[in-house]
């Protein structure tokens, strides 16, 4: 099998790996690169909790082949604090309790992080729908929705100033 | 005995091709043995569950301009292959003239997932189940297809064979779809039902579209397309050509849905039984046509 050599940048930092065919973007953060914040759920594209940012955009990571990411740039949930401050959805949902056993939290931070870049002002069905592929069997996801409500409105008095 | 429930990818060769044509000629080389992909959402779960074993994976995203969507006002709209379904959802020609479509890709899985599926991915996966194909087919999609023998284009209506068979042969790539201007006053509504309310594969997709005609004996257009009911994604030309010659309202939908739950032959599975299907398929043409019904112009 073909052992391909990518460069891409992983949240801000430039990486050079070696990576077979069959490797997924998954497999390279979490076995090449000791990123395990992503987490292995289905393999299979339904829960959610490999997501992260691929140019920008969420994907499934199990998904994607890490040979396709050469030249690209992935954020991963490692990537979301910047200098030490959490992202805003990683408050939220520490302070709204959106958080049980975990295992799905990464996931849901991307998720939510790429709504709120797109929609800074999402309506409670605009998250329900931005979450429908991030399984929770924990929480029954009333809190993660609140966190991402208050997210948004934390967002918005920041970049309003007050 | 051990269950892995998370198989890894069999090993296989990724081939990214600089062209369509070193793409194509590297399929014909391989014909059992090469497979082309774009988001990979059906190949690779294919592949993890040993269905599929292709030795090589042709990638032939971002080949020659697939990568477009376009507008002309002359001749309608046309998908580059490698759009993803979130990008058509966000486009504003597609939301203003074709708005059918962006409904039909927002019903696919999970926004993640939408950010890898192609519209033109969905097509040659030829599942059944396809959610975007019954929009493609009602709008009258055709494939623009770079083959060993050059371009040529083939209307969706003949595309499918059976589940997962279309007229696709070695060394074929589907480069982009293409739909034509839509008639003024054209309303739709893509139904489908699942196990939940969002994101699971369909148990029956109902896909309906009408405008006003004044060549119909009754002013107006329907089409008709059925998902998840039949070897193949389905029009039900019976009803659509009995909706002509019927005056809309209330009656003549309630038979129209009645002649669509018997132009199809669902089988039994996990997701539905054959009996059930057939009863949905009634109800949700009947509610699809008083959907697009509200929306359609009056002649």
């Amino acid at each position: 099998m073909t052992i391909h050599r990518i460069t891409l940048t992983i949240n801000g930092s430039s990486e050079q790996v070696d990576v077979p065919s069959n490797l997924t973007l998954l497999q390279m953060l979490r076995e090449k690169l000791a990123l395990t914040g992503t987490k292995n759920g289905c393999m299979a594209g339904e829960c959610g909790a490999c997501t992260v940012m691929l140019n920008g955009e969420p994907v499934n990571s199990c998904m994607v082949l890490a040979v396709e990411c050469d030249g690209a740039e992935v954020l991963t949930v490692e990537g979301l604090a910047k200098d030490s401050v959490l992202d805003p959805i990683q408050e939220t949902i520490i302070d709204q309790g959106g958080v049980q056993c975990g295992f799905c939290t990464p996931g849901i931070l991307i998720s939510a992080r790429a709504l709120l870049d797109r929609k800074p002002n999402p309506s409670e069905a605009d998250i329900r729908e931005a979450l429908v592929g991030n399984l929770c069997r924990c929480t029954g996801y009333l809190r993660i929705i609140e966190a991402v409500h208050e997210a948004s409105e934390r967002q918005l008095q920041t970049a309003s100033g007050d | 005995m051990t269950i892995d429930a998370h198989p890894a990818l069999p090993e296989f060769d990724y081939i990214r091709p600089a062209t369509l044509v070193e793409a194509s000629q590297f399929l014909v080389r391989y014909p059992d043995e090469a497979r082309p992909f774009l988001g990979g959402t059906d190949v690779f779960v294919r592949m993890r569950d040993g269905f599929i074993k292709p030795k090589y994976l042709i990638d032939v995203k971002n080949l020659d301009g697939t990568n477009d969507l376009s507008f002309d006002p002359q001749k309608g709209l046309t998908i580059g292959a490698g759009v993803n379904m979130n990008r058509v959802i966000a486009s504003p020609v597609v939301q203003t003239h074709y708005p059918l479509l962006a409904e039909a890709c927002r019903s696919v899985a999970s926004y993640q997932l939408r950010t890898r599926a192609t519209i033109a991915g969905n097509i040659c996966n030829a599942s059944p189940a396809g959610d975007t194909i019954g929009a493609c087919l009602v709008l009258d999609g055709v494939l623009d297809i770079y083959g060993v023998d050059g371009a040529r284009q083939e209307a969706l209506v003949n595309f499918f064979k059976g589940p997962g068979k279309t007229t696709l042969k070695s060394g074929d790539i589907v480069t982009a779809i293409r739909f034509p201007l839509v008639p003024k006053g054209a309303a739709g509504a893509y139904l489908k039902l699942g196990r939940n309310k969002l994101s699971d594969l369909s148990i029956v997709g109902v896909t309906v579209w009408g405008y006003p005609d004044a060549k119909a004996a009754s002013g107006y257009s329907f089409r008709i397309a059925l998902a998840s009911v039949a070897p193949v994604p389905l029009r039900a030309e019976k009803v659509e050509a009995y909706l002509s010659g019927h005056t809309p309202g209330a009656e003549v939908f309630q038979e129209a849905a009645r002649l669509a739950a018997a132009a199809c032959s669902p089988i039994d599975d996990v997701r539905g039984s054959a009996r059930y299907r057939k009863a949905m398929v009634r109800n949700l043409t009947r509610k699809g046509l008083e959907k697009a019904w509200e929306g359609i112009s009056r002649q």
